[in-house]
């Protein structure tokens, strides 16, 4: 503390709480930011450290406290007063206009856009530069529409960057990154900090905030419950301080394999877009097993999951379930051959924000469990989201409420419950845990575990290979659309796995194939 | 000025907006019946008394309110789904048409069962005529906002070209105009001697028919589903195209009831001023009624009222008619404002 406390005060929040109705999101809370320093902010989901940010960021108003930027106060509620005094916010979802190129992203908000075009060599120029800098490597004249994620958030970045941003404020900037992505960012920001800039990085992956930050701040049902040097603590007592209690990773005894119970055979897939689809895949799904899928994003996990999740037909190649090939395939049949999915995109793809609990909770069966000739059967209903609530541990008000203002977690357990109430043999996750707290994290894995241990065939689609190595007990590697032979738990490094993840060993593979 | 949003709006923030709305639009109306150099009061006391100060003038709303009922329930059914039918006016059209077709002689069927036809026919029209624009957005991925407006247009040429010719009556002395319907295939009076007919009835019931659908069955779940996240609702089983093209049956065919009240049980016979824009009022009637069936009754009844009392204002205060069509306008410009402020809160820089 005692080098940080001699360096300059550049962001100061003092007393902020805020309330949204009956809900305390934040409350008294009070911490100082210094210059060239990293501040982790930590906590589950719903523990209020977006509300904080935003607060800060002006998107919303405290209702109490004062929030100071180089000793001046800022402004409540207005994000431009913060944008003009060097706050740069990179949201956990992008704000990037999707058909224009990298460059017009940037630069759009700052310059007028007619300035712009004239000064357009100079802007690009300017961006390629930090992005050298910075180690930030994208091409302005892309389209951000065909970017990958971790593009996309380069140029988020950058967008801060570009406006002489001096506070960097990431929310969960690893949630959606590969490892290798992660690290590069992780230069990035220890470039940042070395020019000078203060970063808060919010995170609830710990061994991250454990590498990045020089202070950690805990934030618990919205208030500050501890504030350590990262020097001075350990992952074992954040990972407590978060939750409020000792937490343990479930520990995943070894599997006994079954038979196939979902076998693709050469089987290939159209691309979508800039994403390619599969090329000839072989996998079996065994029951008793877990089936780890790795891979960098964007190289053939979204046409597996599609695939599975019955929302795209092999154009060539056959699938079969439990030993027979399905009648026709669409999300219907692949839910009435008992494939449970766990779709990558809970907010967009799992769930419809403004139903509620209950209308959430039936969406897969209400054709066949809760309606009868046309009618629907809602008591029926409500009293299978009541079951789930309980079976899941379901933190709401009741299965009234609107989904949307659950928490990440909640949502995933509704999710969870909703996909293994009928004990499906076959389980399709993917990014089962993408964004969610440590507490909720271990739920899902344990519902994993024990799925698999009744008999079911897993497979966990993941860009967390820490993820992927502690819960598979088999492992395939996708890239572009191709698979890896499967290599059995333990026998491969996190090293040996990156090679593969980064297009090695296929050419051989594929020309023995061919 | 910006506008944050709100997680969990209070009962009062999702009642007082509306009520503000509707309290707003009669200020606007005020001040343009004193700029017209009527006494605002006045004026709106001649508008309710034009609306409800008789027996006369309260059947005359609900006759009036019947056809908006119907399109406001089609816009309202395809809205939820977000179909946007804007071609309510031409499936009103076919509706009417139909039952033109069937009710002038080509077949002579006791009332009970000529009327059931009628309908029937009018639902099975108008729905055809949605069904088009709806293949085109499931299977091609058309803008049904586009096809659906622009049908109108070509299908009210359609009814022109029929009554000049093949529909045309051939004792209306050169007029476009059908002939007239059998008596079999009008609708008949809910009370003799008063002048609100059956449609009226059949409009509640189909409010009421919508609610149900909407609460109570799969279909009203399903409709829900594909409008609030199509693709949630699609990674979940929800056959999307086909609950797109059921909702499009649902609202083509309230549309072309519509047209078929109209005609068996006001008008008598068909001429192209049958609806003076039905269709797209339906729309303001939908939006006013936040997209709820029972709403819609409201909605349709307020809006008739307005109309039919300002037409009979006009004639008492001098002051144009026309207000009828502003009030209708601001009410529904402060009533999407008022949607806006029950869900996001205005915050001053």
């Amino acid at each position: 503390m005692t080098e940080t406390d001699k360096a300059q005060v550049v962001l100061r929040l003092q007393n902020i709480t805020k309330r949204f109705g009956p809900v305390t999101a934040n409350e008294d809370v009070s911490f100082a930011l210094h210059r060239g320093e990293v501040i982790a902010l930590l906590g589950e989901n719903g523990a209020g450290k977006t509300t904080l940010m935003n607060i800060l960021f002006g998107q919303y108003t405290a209702d109490e406290g004062s929030v100071e930027l180089f000793g001046q106060p800022l402004p409540a509620g207005n994000p431009r007063a913060a944008l003009d005094a060097g706050v740069g916010m990179v949201h956990q979802h992008f704000t990037l206009a999707g058909n224009l190129t990298v460059w017009e992203n940037i630069v759009l908000g700052v310059d007028a856009l007619s300035a712009a075009s004239l000064r357009h060599a100079a802007a690009k120029a300017r961006i390629r530069d930090l992005s050298e800098r910075f180690h930030l490597k994208v091409d302005p004249d892309a389209k951000v529409g065909r970017l990958t994620v971790g593009e996309r958030q380069r140029v988020e970045i950058l967008k801060a960057l570009y406006r002489d941003a001096k506070i960097l404020i990431l929310d969960e900037p690893t949630a959606v990154l590969t490892p290798q992505e992660a690290d590069a960012l992780f230069a990035t920001l220890r470039e940042a900090i070395a020019s000078g800039l203060s970063v808060i990085f919010i995170s609830h992956k710990l061994h991250e905030v454990m590498a990045i930050s020089d202070r950690v701040l805990v934030l618990r049902h919205g208030r500050l419950v501890a504030e350590r040097a990262t020097a001075d603590t350990n992952g074992e007592e954040l990972a407590a301080l978060m939750v409020g209690a000792e937490v343990s990773a479930p520990s995943i005894s070894p599997a006994t394999p079954g038979a196939p119970l979902l076998s693709l055979r050469d089987v290939t897939t159209p691309g979508a877009g800039s994403a390619p689809g599969l090329a000839r895949v072989a996998l079996d799904l065994r029951a008793g097993q877990i089936t780890g899928l790795a891979g960098v994003s964007g190289n053939g996990q979204a046409a597996l999951s599609d695939l599975i999740s019955g929302l795209i037909a092999p154009s060539s190649g056959t699938i079969t379930l439990h030993g027979q090939a399905p009648q026709g395939w669409s999300p219907r049949a692949a839910i009435a051959n008992g494939v449970a999915r766990i779709p990558e995109d809970r907010h967009k793809t799992g769930t419809i924000a403004d139903f509620d609990l209950t209308e959430n909770a039936i969406l897969e069966t209400y054709a066949t469990r809760f309606s009868q000739r046309g009618w629907m059967n809602w008591k029926k209903a409500r009293a299978f989201a009541e079951s789930l609530i309980k079976g899941y541990d379901i933190r709401c008000p009741g299965p009234d409420i609107r989904i949307r203002l659950l928490s990440g977690g909640n949502m995933q357990k509704l999710i969870l419950g909703r996909v293994l109430e009928g004990a499906p043999d076959i389980i399709l996750a993917n990014q089962p845990v993408r964004g969610l707290d440590i507490g909720a994290v271990n739920y899902v894995h344990e519902q994993l575990a024990k799925a698999r241990d009744r008999g079911a065939a897993v497979l966990l689609i993941s860009e967390d290979l820490d993820e992927i190595m502690r819960l598979s007990d088999v492992i395939h590697v996708i890239s572009e659309g191709r698979l890896s032979p499967e290599f059995a738990r333990g026998t491969m490094r996190p090293e040996d796995l990156g090679r593969w993840m980064a297009g090695e060993g296929f050419d051989k593979d594929m020309t023995d194939a061919a | 000025m910006r506008l944050e949003p709100i997680a969990a709006p209070s009962l009062g923030r999702r009642v007082l907006p509306p009520a503000l709305a509707i309290a707003a639009t009669f200020v606007v109306a005020a001040l343009l019946a004193m700029i017209a150099g009527g006494n605002p009061f006045a004026v709106f006391g001649l508008i309710l008394k034009g609306a409800f100060g008789s027996k006369f003038a309260i059947l005359e709303t609900l006759n009036s309110a019947t056809p908006l009922i119907f399109t406001g329930l089609a816009i309202a059914v395809a809205f939820r789904a977000k179909l946007w039918n804007i071609g309510a006016e031409a499936q009103l059209y076919a509706g009417a048409v139909i039952t033109v077709v069937l009710g002038t002689g080509a077949l002579s069927l006791p009332a009970p069962l000529m009327l059931a036809l009628c309908a029937i026919s009018a639902m099975l029209a108008g729905a055809l005529i949605l069904l088009g624009p709806a293949l085109l957005k499931t299977r091609l991925g058309v803008d049904e906002v586009v096809t659906t407006l622009l049908l109108n247009f070509i299908f009210l040429l359609f009814v022109s070209y029929l009554l000049e010719g093949p529909l045309k009556d051939p004792m209306g002395m050169g007029w476009p105009k059908s002939a007239r319907l059998l008596p079999e295939a009008r609708l008949p009076r809910i009370v003799e001697g008063l002048r609100l007919h059956w449609g009226f009835a059949l409009a509640l019931f189909a409010a009421l028919a919508v609610w149900v659908i909407n609460t109570r069955t799969t279909l009203g779940y399903e409709m829900r589903a594909v409008g609030q996240n199509a693709e949630a609702a699609g990674f979940a089983g929800i056959p999307v195209t086909k609950v797109i093209l059921k909702t499009a049956l649902l609202s083509g065919g309230l549309a072309g009831l519509a047209g078929f009240s109209e005609v068996s049980g006001l008008k008598g016979s068909l001429t192209l001023d049958l609806s003076p824009g039905f269709g797209y009022t339906g729309i303001v009637v939908a939006m006013l009624a936040l997209l709820h069936p029972l709403g819609v009754v409201v909605a349709a009844l307020f809006v008739a009222a307005i109309f039919v009392g300002a037409d009979s204002m006009s004639r008492a205060a001098g002051v144009p008619s026309y207000l009828a069509d502003i009030m209708l306008a601001s009410a529904l410009l402060f009533m999407v404002l008022a949607i806006l402020l029950t869900k996001f809160r205005l915050r001053r820089d």
